[in-house]
């Protein structure tokens, strides 16, 4: 066992035990900090997978943009008087049964492929810079429409947030 | 035992179950949401993967890349929706919620 695999396997136990008090955790609050550990233990992976510009983006947006949002959400939707905030959950063994099978499906898929592999270490350099390149050429398409996407979601988050003001005026 | 794409893969299914269940089980709008970012993580995780073993160069983080874009743009969205569930019906627990319309 190098020091490759004890880093993946601590990487992977953050995300596991992160995402699973995430999806366990009674406190609503508790859930969205572990959620905080998730991300970064994702983009941990990402770095072990030589994807260094995707590992810092997973990071900015995610942490810095999404989980922020979502704190903000919970804090607006809740009478945030204690700092207990309890959520239920609802049929939950069925829920269970059918994520076990999915798990166990897809884990017996993935280990029983037989998956064309790239034997070696590539060489490891930057991303950035050749992911730049194909998203101004090979992706030019999907990249600007991907630019109106977010434009017109933000726009229309904002609408959508303040609807009642302008629609009574 | 060497780590290959298997490893990869299968915590990439694991945190998608974890998210489906929290998806499936939760009350709470939120805490739905965070389940489909589990989701939309375990994705990535199986497109950086296959794009470092798999011999696709950089096609599979590309397109990572696009899957964070959409992520961030559903997060706003389904906020601002989960906003305007609150002020209408005071809760923002899916399973109270069952009118269009007030």
């Amino acid at each position: 066992m190098n020091l490759f695999d004890i880093i993946f396997y601590f990487f992977a136990l953050i995300v596991l035990v992160s995402a699973g008090i995430v999806v366990f955790s009674r406190n609503i609050i508790h859930s969205a900090f572990s959620l905080l550990f998730t991300f970064f233990g994702v983009a941990g992976i990402y770095i072990l997978l030589n994807a260094d510009f995707i590992a810092v983006a997973q990071i900015l947006i995610y942490v810095g943009g999404i989980l922020m949002l979502l704190v903000f959400g919970v804090m607006l939707t809740n009478k945030v008087v204690n700092v207990e905030i309890k959520t239920g959950t609802m049929h939950t063994l069925p829920a269970a049964l059918l994520t076990a099978m999915t798990a166990g499906s897809l884990c017996g898929i993935f280990y029983a492929t037989d998956w064309t592999i790239v034997e070696g270490i590539p060489e490891i350099k930057s991303t950035t810079n050749s992911l730049g390149e194909m998203f101004m050429t090979t992706y030019l398409l999907p990249f600007e429409v991907a630019s109106v996407v977010l434009l017109v979601a933000l726009i229309g988050a904002a609408m959508i947030a303040r609807r009642d003001k302008s629609l009574q005026q | 035992m060497q780590i290959t794409l298997t490893h990869y893969l299968i915590l990439s299914a694991i945190l998608f179950s974890l998210g489906l269940y929290g998806v499936v089980t939760r009350k709470n709008a939120i805490l739905v949401l965070m389940g489909i970012e589990l989701i939309l993580n375990a994705a990535n995780i199986n497109f950086i993967a296959f794009s470092r073993y798999g011999g696709m160069q950089l096609d599979g983080q590309a397109i990572a890349v696009f899957v964070i874009i959409l992520a961030a743009a559903e997060a706003a969205i389904a906020l601002a929706i989960v906003l305007n569930i609150y002020k209408q019906f005071k809760t923002v627990n899916v399973d109270e919620i069952n009118k269009l319309k007030e």
